[in-house]
């Protein structure tokens, strides 16, 4: 029963993909190609190569520089700095772009895009590589040295060596989210295949190119992803059992104190202090925004708890089954089916929101812009997050602990509600927490999908922030959907230290690549 | 506590069969450890008798009560089997006190006998702590604690030791059999530790082939095995080929030789007559290693020690015996004979043989058989 629900989940997942190629080839393969060979399409992938090149470049070194100072040195401060560093994930990209460019308008095009890009995502770097600093066993350096390197040799050669299909995971995510994000580029006038796929649909109302610029960017987002698995090392990081680990002795910073300090306050400053500082600002401003609100902040904000809520709860639901098949009955078969799941990552909201425009416009028309849509628009783009957030957790509730219970007398439900329940509550409430953070700051999809009539705080930020004057009106609904991302984001940072802090455990990001 | 009957037990992992109409009867009370090759079918029995898993045939019954047959299965919530697992399986969201309370029912989580449990397994201060916050060894006596504490039937413990240092293993394991036997808790131990299987037990089973291929005391199991398989596995063994005469059989059944190249052997009394070629069993304890000076002249066979691991309280030798032929020899740890130098060897005590596979059938012919003797040599 397990394998049957999975399979039906996986193909859920996958049906988005198919409907956008069915629209795309909807005009005939020759006419497909003759929207795809065309210049407009070579700049766009120009536009998207040297950008995600140069930010995934960028976020790695950042990420893991930082990672490094704050859990291999002795870095004053570095538990605060560690939250602090990682605080940037909170403030959506759009929101990011548009504090910057309020103030100064000369931050646009390709420089803008990468500076604001990199700020954004390098925290999806520096997550994991400090996870990934902290589980390395300092015995293996101290064997290393022992056996004649220096110690930055031996850190480089053993250490950093380990942490490389960790990075590399880093910088897929780096690389896809960036391929998927709309709301900064529109902001900072760069265009990519998210803005002209937009464009196609809001300017020429032509679906079919939209289809046809989204296989592209699917296809790329793919190249993306198998790269990845080609060059990703298939070792895992090899640890000794829980009680072999000692704690590291940090590397004494002496002179380079102050530099590396004034080095993580300008990052931070940068991609935390001053979004925030500016949401604060255009609040205290005020000002008329000329153009009426259609819903106030207190409304907007009410949908997009539901709707965030429900498409977390839909993407945990969904995720359980799959994760328990792959943890319980681990074969080939299963794992394909799990890994096939990652495939959703590669494909970026717009195309998902336009493959379910598509299907309800096209079949299901009372479903069109209906909020069951925008919820399983939700469920599908951040079903992988959820998966991957609930599998440690699964893998723990070993199904010997149930043969366990049934040994000391406890029937097959007993056993479940007190045993099982208990050690996947973590992971289920993990992947409650991911969907719900990515949905609330969601915009791309969210634009396409929002039922009539009603706006989520992205939304309604964006009917602002798209006129350049309305700053004051904006800045509110950007305050409370920071608000409401923190608390989700507090929770999956106390449950990624403590799954980091077990040893012997695979790291998220592991499992995801 | 209670008998355990297993009989006709077959079970296959896909093309694999693992067990082959396995039968064990386990008595009343009686500690009995399996013991066999990883991979023999220990860990798949004791799963099947605790009803984790189901046969492919075969019956298990706990006293009269058939378990598991054709027609009938018991959950394993309903078996009342309590089970040790090599990684002690604690609970890890619940406390010690928790863990042990698992299997009772609620009336009795607060009566005390949580805290008599812990007593008894020498944890009776740690009842607050999570298994994480444990040493191995700790978790191993939580994981007893808990599994006798709703008073099982029978207990099964599935090499509760293995991930445990040797030191803190073997006084954890005096203690755990203290402690079942205290219980009078009927047992079923497996091990792939010889020393634990025959230390620990009344009786040992030596399971391979998917089957029980020996069920006895382990003095009967050490000095009277089965087969040469079952010797070999058992303990340090020289197979020494030989051949029983048939001029013996006049001398009357107690009486009946066999002869090696480590001499005329008595036979073990009361075993299955046979004449012909031979393997022979003759344990390295019952070498006795002589100077070359006072050699008796009845020593037939000298060599010259090869090899030699001195432990203290004994030694072991390899003494090469020629023509490629070598003999492995336990002694005293006192004025033990030292590399290179050359000894007389001769055998003390009865020693068991069975007859030699068919492939020596050609030399049937009793009188030329001692000169081709072969000794070989095995440990296990």
């Amino acid at each position: 029963m397990l394998a049957g629900i999975s399979v039906v989940v996986v193909v859920a997942l996958l049906t988005p993909l198919g409907l956008i190629v069915a629209q795309a080839v909807q005009a005939g393969w020759g006419d497909l190609w003759s929207l795809i060979d065309r210049s407009f399409v070579a700049e766009l992938l120009w536009n998207t190569v040297r950008l995600a090149v140069v930010v995934t470049v960028l976020s790695a070194i950042i990420g893991t520089g930082a990672a490094w100072l704050t859990d291999r040195t002795s870095l004053p401060g570095r538990r605060i700095w560690a939250v602090l560093l990682i605080a940037p994930i909170v403030i959506p990209d759009f929101v990011l772009a548009w504090t910057w460019t309020s103030i100064f308008p000369s931050v646009h095009g390709y420089l803008g895009a990468v500076l604001i890009m990199t700020l954004h995502l390098y925290p999806l770097v520096y997550l994991p590589m400090a996870g990934a600093f902290r589980a390395i066993d300092p015995g293996q350096e101290e064997v290393a040295q022992s056996l004649g390197l220096s110690r930055p040799a031996a850190w480089l050669r053993v250490s950093v060596r380990q942490t490389r299909s960790t990075l590399l995971g880093g910088c897929l995510l780096v690389c896809l989210s960036l391929m998927a994000y709309y709301g900064a580029f529109e902001t900072l006038h760069y265009q990519t295949f998210t803005t002209a796929i937009f464009g196609e649909l809001q300017t020429q109302f032509s679906p079919v190119s939209a289809s046809s610029l989204s296989l592209v960017l699917v296809v790329l987002s793919l190249f993306v992803l198998g790269g990845e698995a080609v060059f990703a090392e298939r070792g895992r990081l090899q640890r000794a059992g829980p009680m072999a680990q000692r704690a590291q002795t940090p590397i004494r910073l002496g002179k380079a104190t102050v530099p590396a300090l004034a080095s993580v306050a300008v990052l931070v400053g940068f991609a935390l202090g001053f979004p925030l500082a500016l949401v604060v600002y255009w609040m205290v401003q005020g000002g008329s925004s000329g153009v009426p609100a259609t819903l106030s902040v207190t409304s907007a904000a009410g949908y997009t708890l539901l709707y965030s809520a429900l498409g977390a709860l839909v993407a945990m639901l969904a995720a359980l089954p799959v994760s328990l098949l792959a943890a319980r009955y681990r074969n080939r078969w299963t794992s394909t089916l799990e890994r096939s799941t990652f495939i959703v990552q590669a494909i970026p909201g717009v195309v998902i929101g336009l493959a379910l425009v598509y299907l309800t416009s096209h079949y299901v028309s009372s479903l069109y812009q209906s909020p069951e849509m925008l919820v399983v628009a939700y469920a599908v783009m951040f079903f992988p997050l959820g998966l991957v957030a609930m599998s440690s957790s699964v893998t723990r509730a070993s199904p010997r602990l149930e043969e366990m219970g049934r040994s000391l007398g406890k029937g097959p439900l007993a056993t479940r509600l007190t045993i099982t329940l208990p050690l996947i509550a973590p992971g289920l409430a993990a992947a409650f927490c991911f969907v719900f953070l990515s949905a609330a700051t969601e915009l791309t999809a969210t634009l396409l999908l929002v039922p009539t009539g009603q706006q989520t705080l992205a939304t309604q930020f964006w009917a602002y922030a798209e006129q350049s004057v309305a700053f004051g009106a904006a800045a509110p609904y950007a305050a409370v959907m920071i608000g409401i991302s923190i608390v989700p984001a507090y929770l999956l940072g106390r449950w990624f230290d403590r799954r980091f802090a077990e040893p012997g455990q695979p790291s998220m990001l592991e499992n995801l690549t | 506590m209670s008998t355990i009957t297993c009989v006709g037990l077959t079970k296959s992992f896909g093309t694999t069969r693992v067990l082959d109409r396995l039968d064990l009867a386990v008595p009343d009370g009686a500690v009995v450890t399996l013991i066999g090759e990883s991979g023999s079918g220990k860990t798949t029995l004791m799963r099947l008798v605790a009803g984790f898993e189901r046969p492919d045939a075969g019956t298990i019954t706990l006293d009269d009560d058939v378990v598991d047959s054709a027609q009938r299965f018991v959950p394993p919530d309903k078996r009342r089997i309590g089970f040790v697992a090599q990684e002690g399986n604690l609970f890890p969201h619940l406390t010690v006190a928790k863990n042990v309370a698992f299997g009772l029912p609620r009336a009795q989580r607060s009566s005390g006998r949580v805290r008599e449990l812990l007593d008894l397994v020498g944890l009776g201060d740690l009842g607050g702590r999570y298994p994480h916050q444990l040493s191995g060894g700790q978790q191993q006596r939580v994981a007893l604690a808990r599994a006798l504490a709703p008073r099982p039937r029978l207990v099964l413990l599935d090499e509760p030791f293995s991930s445990l240092d040797p030191a803190l293993r073997s006084s954890l394991r005096a203690d755990v059999m203290r402690i079942l036997r205290d219980q009078h808790a009927t047992t079923l131990f497996v091990t792939h530790d010889q020393a634990e299987a025959l230390s620990a037990a009344d009786l040992v089973g030596i399971v391979g082939d998917g089957t029980v291929r020996q069920l006895a005391t382990p003095e009967t199991l050490y000095n009277q095995p089965a087969d040469a398989a079952v010797a070999k596995f058992l303990g340090d063994a020289n197979l020494v080929d030989g051949t029983v005469d048939r001029g013996a059989e006049g001398r009357g059944v107690d009486h009946r030789l066999v002869h090696t190249a480590l001499g005329d052997l008595h036979l073990v009394a009361g075993r299955q007559p046979f004449v012909g070629p031979a393997t022979v069993l003759v344990r390295p304890e019952q070498v006795v290693p002589h100077r070359l000076d006072d050699t008796h002249p009845s020593d037939p066979a000298t060599g010259r020690v090869v090899d030699r691991q001195y432990f203290g309280h004994d030694c072991m030798l390899v003494v090469s015996t020629g023509g490629g032929r070598s003999v492995r020899v336990r002694c005293g740890g006192q004025d033990t004979p030292q590399l290179g130098d050359a000894v007389a060897l001769s055998v003390d005590g009865d020693v068991v043989a069975w007859p030699a596979p068919a492939t020596d059938a050609g030399t049937t012919d009793a009188g030329a058989a001692p000169a081709r003797a072969q000794a070989r040599t095995a440990s296990a």
